[in-house]
């Protein structure tokens, strides 16, 4: 499968938090979660954002609380795919549990409106602004079941339960 | 070659030896969820096909972050918990009870030696008990619902020893705080953390939970509190790593020289010994949360306050952990000391700590909590200024108005 869209850069260490506020996680209504999303980190983000966009950050990107309504929030806002340096493991994990993509790329030199181009099959990034590619970090073959099946709630829901090759 | 903690208990829960880096499927122990993350774990639940959670003795509610309700939305959350708990027959702690990781510990559903997911990053609190606890989210909390298990990837360990003997006035907090800024709120990303040496094994087992509840502010999937020196109301087997285990890294700090330490605005690495920070004006003192709202941290505010009167423009809220928490308080006379001393008591809970009920600051306030986080916009403000501190130091600083080191206010203690 394959995405393209524009980056939106954002820094080091973006807590959970700043994803989405604590007050406003006490819901089921996953509209209500996006319309505040990022809203104490950048305001502006749901004014820029088209769906389909990739947000790019650093290094242990949704550090913090284990709220799920972190990665929910992003993917309803339009988020396609989240591209970080590194992943704090609560975040990574509930990310491609609700059917997120997400790619580690420890060293890439993405900047702000750089159009990519994702395969999510090879784990293969293209700056397509800056001709350049990066590879994303391999993922346990569990997690690349649980992708590929579109979530932990379809892995499950197919499988009964958790299987190892 | 040689376990480590987190290496043993994964064996155990998986019924084979297995080694960091590796993956396995464990058996799960219990499972706790509170109403930030219950509703979503209950959906999850049902649309995998869920009927009957898999053990129901096993699985527990708690509703505290937003408890009792302050709106009508979370009433029926709420409501949603409620109605599933009992279809379930699963045990659920309703409003006021307490905070979650107490309940959790004070009422044995975690035991040493067990393998523990809560849908809260704070559930690496049961490390103090030399249990495997790590938060996950709704969803992988769902599947362990549904199937009794959860899958794993191994984590390496970080050894930290711990020498010396504290100063007086220096708590646990102020341990964990000190390790939280040398390590770096992502030190310890991915990794357990085993925590050793005699300012370790002297400690009580309210100060073991504080440093184990802080090890998600470095990254760390887990943390172990030894288990030499502890005391629990049963008897238990205690764990221990293997002499050869094999350690990612080892640090040693030696703490005796170590001060009061405060993080600063608005990240929990970002800490800074008092010295640094004494004099910073706060309008808000808050103590309480899953970190500092035990007897220990209130009986430490109250050998501070006893006969005192906080500053005129400071508001002094304290959320003790737990019921029974403020039942002891009440019992021994630290509730009425610290309510003469001008605090106000907020029900058991999370609110004030994670924005979403009750204590919310004002544009531009300085607030000195003896919480966990203080990530920008962390208790409901993003124009607010959240300085975290051990209780002591939240106690001396609501009598000046600004951060105080509580050194010079040490009288005996109450109890």
């Amino acid at each position: 499968m394959i995405l393209t869209g524009t980056a939106h850069v954002y820094g080091d260490n973006i807590d959970t938090d700043r994803i989405i506020p604590g007050k406003y996680t006490k819901t089921l209504n996953m509209q209500e979660l996006a319309d505040h999303v990022f809203e104490d980190l950048d305001p502006e983000f749901r004014a820029k954002l088209t769906a389909g966009d990739i947000l790019v950050a650093g290094n242990n990107f949704g550090c913090g609380s284990s709220r799920e309504q972190a990665p929910l929030a992003l993917k309803k806002a339009g988020v396609s795919i989240v591209i970080a340096r590194s992943f704090a493991r609560i975040f990574y994990r509930n990310a491609i549990n609700i059917g997120l993509p997400i790619i580690e790329i420890k060293d890439h030199t993405i900047n702000d409106k750089d159009q990519l181009k994702v395969n999510l099959s090879t784990g293969e990034v293209e700056n397509v602004t800056k001709s350049l590619k990066y590879i994303g970090s391999e993922m346990p073959s569990v997690m690349i079941d649980i992708i590929n099946d579109g979530g932990l709630v379809p892995y499950l829901k197919k499988r009964g339960t958790y299987q190892l090759v | 070659m040689g376990q480590t903690l987190v290496e043993k208990i994964i064996s155990s829960h998986s019924g084979k030896t297995i080694q960091q880096n590796e993956i396995a499927i464990v058996n799960v122990d219990a499972v706790m969820a509170s109403d930030t993350t219950a509703p979503l774990t209950i959906k999850s639940f049902e649309e995998m096909g869920g009927t009957q959670v898999w053990d129901s003795s096993k699985v527990v509610f708690v509703i505290d972050h937003a408890a009792p309700a302050p709106n009508e939305r979370i009433a029926n959350l709420h409501s949603l918990m409620r109605d599933f708990a009992k279809k379930q027959g699963i045990k659920l702690y309703d409003a006021g009870s307490g905070i979650c990781h107490q309940l959790m510990v004070e009422n044995g559903h975690v035991k040493p030696g067990q393998l523990v997911l809560g849908a809260d990053s704070h559930t690496c609190t049961y490390g103090a008990l030399g249990a495997f606890a790590t938060g996950v989210g709704s969803t992988d909390l769902a599947a362990v619902l549904l199937t009794g298990k959860t899958w794993i990837k191994v984590p390496e360990t970080i050894k930290i020893q711990l020498n010396g003997t504290l100063q007086p006035g220096v708590s646990a907090k102020d341990l964990i705080l000190f390790l939280v800024g040398q390590l770096g709120i992502d030190g310890a990303t991915y990794k357990a953390i085993e925590f050793t040496g005699e300012a370790i094994t002297n400690l009580s087992l309210d100060s073991r939970l504080t440093i184990a509840n802080m090890v998600i502010e470095m990254g760390a999937k887990a943390g172990f509190v030894d288990t030499i020196g502890l005391e629990l109301p049963y008897e238990f087997e205690p764990i221990k790593a293997d002499e050869d285990a094999k350690y990612e890294s080892v640090y040693a700090f030696d703490v005796s020289q170590l001060e009061p330490q405060v993080a600063i605005p608005h990240s929990p690495d970002n800490v800074k010994p008092i010295s640094e920070v004494e004099g910073s004006m706060i309008q808000q003192a808050f103590l309480g949360s899953c970190t500092n709202g035990r007897l220990e941290d209130l009986h430490e505010a109250a050998n501070i306050l006893k006969g005192k009167r906080v500053h005129p423009e400071v508001r002094f809220m304290i959320a003790a952990a737990s019921t029974e928490v403020y039942l002891q308080a009440l019992q021994d006379g630290t509730a009425e000391i610290l309510t003469r001393a001008g605090a106000t008591f907020l029900p058991s809970g999370c609110g004030p700590c994670v924005g979403t009920h009750l204590g919310v600051p004002g544009n531009d306030e300085g607030i000195i909590s003896s919480t966990n986080r203080n990530f920008r916009g962390r208790m409901g403000n993003r124009n607010s200024n959240v300085y975290l501190s051990s209780p002591a130091v939240v106690a001396a600083s609501a009598l000046f108005g600004k951060i105080t080191n509580p050194k010079k206010l040490l009288k005996e203690a109450v109890k």
